[in-house]
């Protein structure tokens, strides 16, 4: 394991594979357990510095570090120095002088993470940077998939929406890729990155000839405000092109699942009965990503001298 | 049946370091297997069927597992078996580094006012029964726990005994015990390596 | 005081040596002697004229903090200049006779090159209404470079107007050809590794559709204009295609252009947004030939000169831009020279004489022969460095070329016959 998680490319597929498997020994130890606590990371000291709102990844890594017993800092921007214009990189220092052994960045810069990595000692997870990337929610997802369908290796997996600016469809294409799934993307052609050619991912333009093909269908929030800027015409037309509808569910294989990061838009690219059918492992989802932040932590600092 | 009663290692410390080289053949470790499965036996008294064997991996599982067809082949009482996984509760991970996690596995029963002993395959510092016993805590309240352990080496860091020992085996700090079985390794064998002579304070 | 240049490479050829007297060039010739003049022993040395930079941020007035026009000054001389353009997105915003005038005193008090203002296009580079463009030509700083650099002169009307109303006085728009309807949020170049890095891309064809634009509108109202820092290959070629019609159009291409590509941007250092952005290897090669075969006219540096902080911060919050005029040379010998594009007369008149030309300065870009002014550099093409930043003369330290390896190094720069540097130290 490199000494961040800054981007899925920082796993290779043995990394992965231990994060998966880590985070499914961690949620066995704890299942069914009143003590929800390992000793694991006691004396260490873990920040979560938080310049976007995100309240459900913060709780998650919140959760993750106190399970393991570190210590856990929440540095929101708002109200704190930072929004009186400290720079992030003094922000950093002020955090490691207080002896931070982690630090989970969320930002709306993409590449805050990388850059706040060069300046620490201690490991840095991204917890998303802008429309960059977003690597434990991808680690999250590859985990629903196997625990869903017990395997990664071969598994067909749809994402549907808006790549162009999803951290989460940047993360997913790269560790799906490195754990041997096939990724299609589909939007519309707007929201495409140029340059999307030279990711490990098949494209398309057509969900209807995509889903019948698809093990998993993986939803991504689509914001009405793209529809100002003429990335679609109108919510309703991109509704009835790439949302998932019970009609469009009704094409899926028998065992295909259907994923979103949240938070959803119903109505918008999932409709509500999709959302809440068995098919969803959207509340999964969820308590996955304790378990996979739980594990990232541990792997990241369980052996780093503090 | 005439078990020898359980070894008080820390008082019986013998003083000079083994010489490198094989401790225990296979026969020597299914002997020795053996006469533990007797002590647990004679030991448990009545209360037998109350008896889990918790093993902590790597090699304390297989070990745990024989020791249970052991007893059961001597006594007619099948013995449940466990594995504890103990990295989490390890407190020299900074100096270890990472590993894989490997199962923690209770039976069906639970350990709850049991009699656990936990099995390993090397008892050195006392740190792995340390975190075991914090482990074990996490996971139930047994009426006692104890422990059995195929080689005790000495150099103990923590006040801890074993209940069972298979065999003492003197050595130098800077020497390595390497127990082989053969459901991880192929083979049975125990091992002493590296030179015999106690290093300078 | 007189001097007496021994055995100087003029423009790479033969040793000769060239006697400097009274601020002008008194004699070229072998074994020239001169009592009582300072003798400079020159072997080695290849001698250009003094470089004349057609893009400078000297940041005078309003960033102080950043470059003065001193620093700057010092800079430009130390990277062999004689001559900068100082661009005119200062605050306030150089769009009036009197901050030109400002500008252009600033330079001739620190007396290390001949700081020439360039005058803004529109009133406070706002892409609204004219600035006093003939206020600006006619002041003490005779202004004959126009351009609202930072931002586009997006408005074709407005531009169509520009071009044609600087004719009166031989002037010259430059164009920071980006079209911002385009380039919203942009943060570097659009292709696979903006797509990887997601960062907002800035596509090549925002710079291509505004030189097309403006290349037609030229020819239409015979006008002159002048593109800033070309950055694609299909601006090099759609320039290829406007000289060969006939367009009175000129162009430059930075030293980082012709160095560096959007690979920089992979560690999300800042110190390598640069706008236009840095791009793709291809275009490097094509500006490369560009300005081998006269396509593009002038390397100029783009010198912007930055903060700190606003530079050591995120990628996106940090300002577009880096330093270029100590390393320009170094930069076009090591991308033009070491690689058999340019030979050194071809460096003079891409670095010295064209863009002299362009911004009508009648004592820059001349030939080092008797009775010129005697503005020349001396560098020794042999030296290699490395760069560091904490040695730089600017005020600023966000050079992309920190720890790189560059050859050539610039011996000594005469400003009218005054040694500004002189052994590689600035002379005041
Ligand atoms: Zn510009």
């Amino acid at each position: 394991m490199k000494k961040h998680l800054l981007e899925a490319a920082d796993l290779d597929r043995s990394d992965a594979t231990l994060v998966l498997d880590t985070a499914a020994q961690i949620e066995a130890a704890l299942t069914g357990r009143e003590v929800k606590k390992l000793p694991t990371l006691r004396g260490r000291t873990v920040v979560n510095l938080f310049y976007e709102d995100s309240t459900r990844t913060r709780i998650s890594f919140e959760l993750a570090a106190k399970r393991l017993s570190a210590d856990v800092i929440n540095f929101s921007a708002k109200g704190s120095s930072v929004s009186k214009g400290e720079s992030l990189k003094d922000t950093a220092l002020t955090l490691e002088a207080m002896g931070s052994d982690a630090i989970v960045i969320r930002h709306g810069a993409s590449g805050a993470p990388h850059q706040l990595a060069s300046w620490v000692r201690g490991s840095v997870v991204n917890a998303g940077d802008g429309t960059h990337e977003h690597p434990t929610q991808a680690l999250l997802d590859a985990y629903t998939i196997r625990a869903r369908l017990g395997r990664l290796e071969g598994v067909r997996v749809a994402v549907v929406g808006d790549v162009l600016h999803s951290r989460v469809a940047r993360s997913n294409v790269r560790l799906l890729h490195t754990l041997g799934a096939e990724v299609t993307l589909v939007a519309p052609p707007t929201l495409f990155p140029v340059g999307v050619g030279s990711w490990p991912a098949e494209v398309s333009y057509d969900l209807d000839a995509v889903l019948p093909k698809a093990d998993v269908v993986m939803m991504l929030r689509v914001q009405a405000e793209r529809m100002t800027a003429s990335f679609f015409p109108s919510a309703r037309e991109y509704s009835r092109r790439y949302g998932l509808d019970a009609r469009r569910m009704a094409v899926l294989g028998d065992d295909a699942i259907v994923m979103h990061p949240g938070p959803m838009n119903r109505g918008m690219e999932i409709a509500a009965d999709v959302a809440d059918s068995v098919r969803s492992t959207i509340v999964e989802q969820v308590a996955n990503g304790v378990s996979v932040r739980m594990a990232v932590l541990y792997l990241l600092l369980g052996g780093a001298p503090s | 049946m005439a078990g020898s009663p359980p070894a008080a290692p820390s008082s019986r410390e013998p003083r000079t370091p083994a010489a490198p080289g094989a401790l225990l053949s296979a026969s020597d470790v299914a002997r020795v297997v053996d006469r533990m499965a007797h002590q647990l036996i004679e030991k448990a008294g009545n209360r037998l069927a109350d008896l889990v064997l918790v093993g902590i991996p790597t090699r304390g599982a297989p070990l745990a597992r024989r020791l249970a067809a052991r007893v059961e082949a001597f006594s007619g009482t099948a013995i449940d078996v466990g594995t504890v996984d103990i990295t989490l509760y390890r407190d020299d991970l900074r100096l270890r580094g990472v590993r894989a996690l490997e199962d923690t596995v209770l039976p069906g029963a639970g350990i709850d006012g049991r009699l656990v002993v936990l099995v390993d395959d090397v008892l050195f510092s006392g740190r792995s029964v340390r975190a075991a016993l914090d482990a074990l805590r996490d996971l139930g309240r047994p009426r006692a726990v104890q422990l059995a352990v195929l080689v005790d080496r000495g150099h103990r860091e923590l006040p801890i005994r074993a209940d069972y020992v298979g065999k003492n085996v003197p050595t130098a700090r800077s020497q390595s015990v390497r127990v082989r079985l053969a459901e991880v390794d192929g083979v049975d064998e125990v091992r002493v390596t590296g030179p015999a002579e106690e290093e300078q304070p | 005081m007189n001097h007496l240049i021994k055995g100087a490479r003029v423009l790479g050829g033969d040793p000769v040596d060239l006697l400097v007297k009274d601020g002008r060039i008194a004699a070229v010739g072998a074994k020239l002697s001169a009592t009582g003049a300072e003798v400079l022993d020159a072997g080695g040395l290849v001698a250009l004229p003094g470089l004349v930079d057609l893009h400078t941020h000297l940041r005078e007035p309003g960033r102080e903090d950043a470059e003065t026009v001193e620093t700057g000054s010092r800079a430009a001389a130390l990277g062999g200049f004689t001559a900068v353009h100082a661009m005119a997105n200062t605050d306030p915003v150089a769009d009036t006779a009197g901050v030109v005038e400002q500008v252009w005193r600033l330079g001739q008090e620190a007396g290390l090159v001949d700081v020439v203002p360039v005058g803004a296009v529109t009133v406070g580079l706002a892409g609204e209404r004219l600035a006093e463009l003939g206020a600006m030509a006619e002041s003490a700083a005779t202004v004959r470079v126009f351009s609202d650099d930072g931002h586009c002169v997006a408005d074709p009307a407005l531009m169509r107007r520009a071009l044609e109303y600087v004719k009166a006085f031989d002037g010259v728009v430059a164009q920071h050809a980006e079209e911002p309807r385009l380039t919203v949020g942009a943060q570097m170049h659009e292709g696979d590794r903006s797509a990887k890095l997601g960062l907002t891309g800035w596509p090549a064809a925002a710079e291509e559709a505004i030189i097309a634009r403006d290349v037609l509108l030229a020819q239409h109202v015979g006008a002159r204009l002048h593109i800033c820092h070309v950055s694609t290959a299909g601006s090099v070629e759609i320039l290829r295609w406007a000289k060969a019609r006939g367009v009175d159009v000129t162009a430059e291409v930075t030293p980082h252009h012709l160095l560096l590509t959007d690979a920089c941007a992979e560690g999300y250092d800042p110190v390598f947004k640069v706008n236009p952005p840095l791009r793709t290897d291809a275009d490097v090669q094509a500006l490369r030939a560009g300005l081998a075969d006269g396509t593009i006219d002038a390397v100029a540096t783009d010198h912007a000169p930055h903060a700190v902080e606003d530079k050591e911060c995120e990628w996106a919050q940090a300002r577009p831009g880096m330093l270029g005029l100590e390393q320009a040379l170094a930069i076009v010998q090591d991308t033009m020279v070491e690689t058999g594009l340019l030979d050194w007369a071809g460096v003079a008149d891409r670095m010295s004489v064209r863009p002299a030309t362009i911004g009508r300065l009648t004592g820059h870009g001349r030939p080092l022969i008797p009775g010129e002014p005697a503005n020349l550099v001396l560098l020794d093409p042999a030296a290699r460095a490395v760069v560091d930043p904490a040695a730089l003369a600017s005020r600023s330290r966000n050079s992309p070329y920190a720890g790189r390896e560059l050859p050539g190094r610039v011996v000594a720069t005469f400003l009218r016959g005054v040694p500004t540097v002189l052994d590689g130290k600035a002379q005041r």
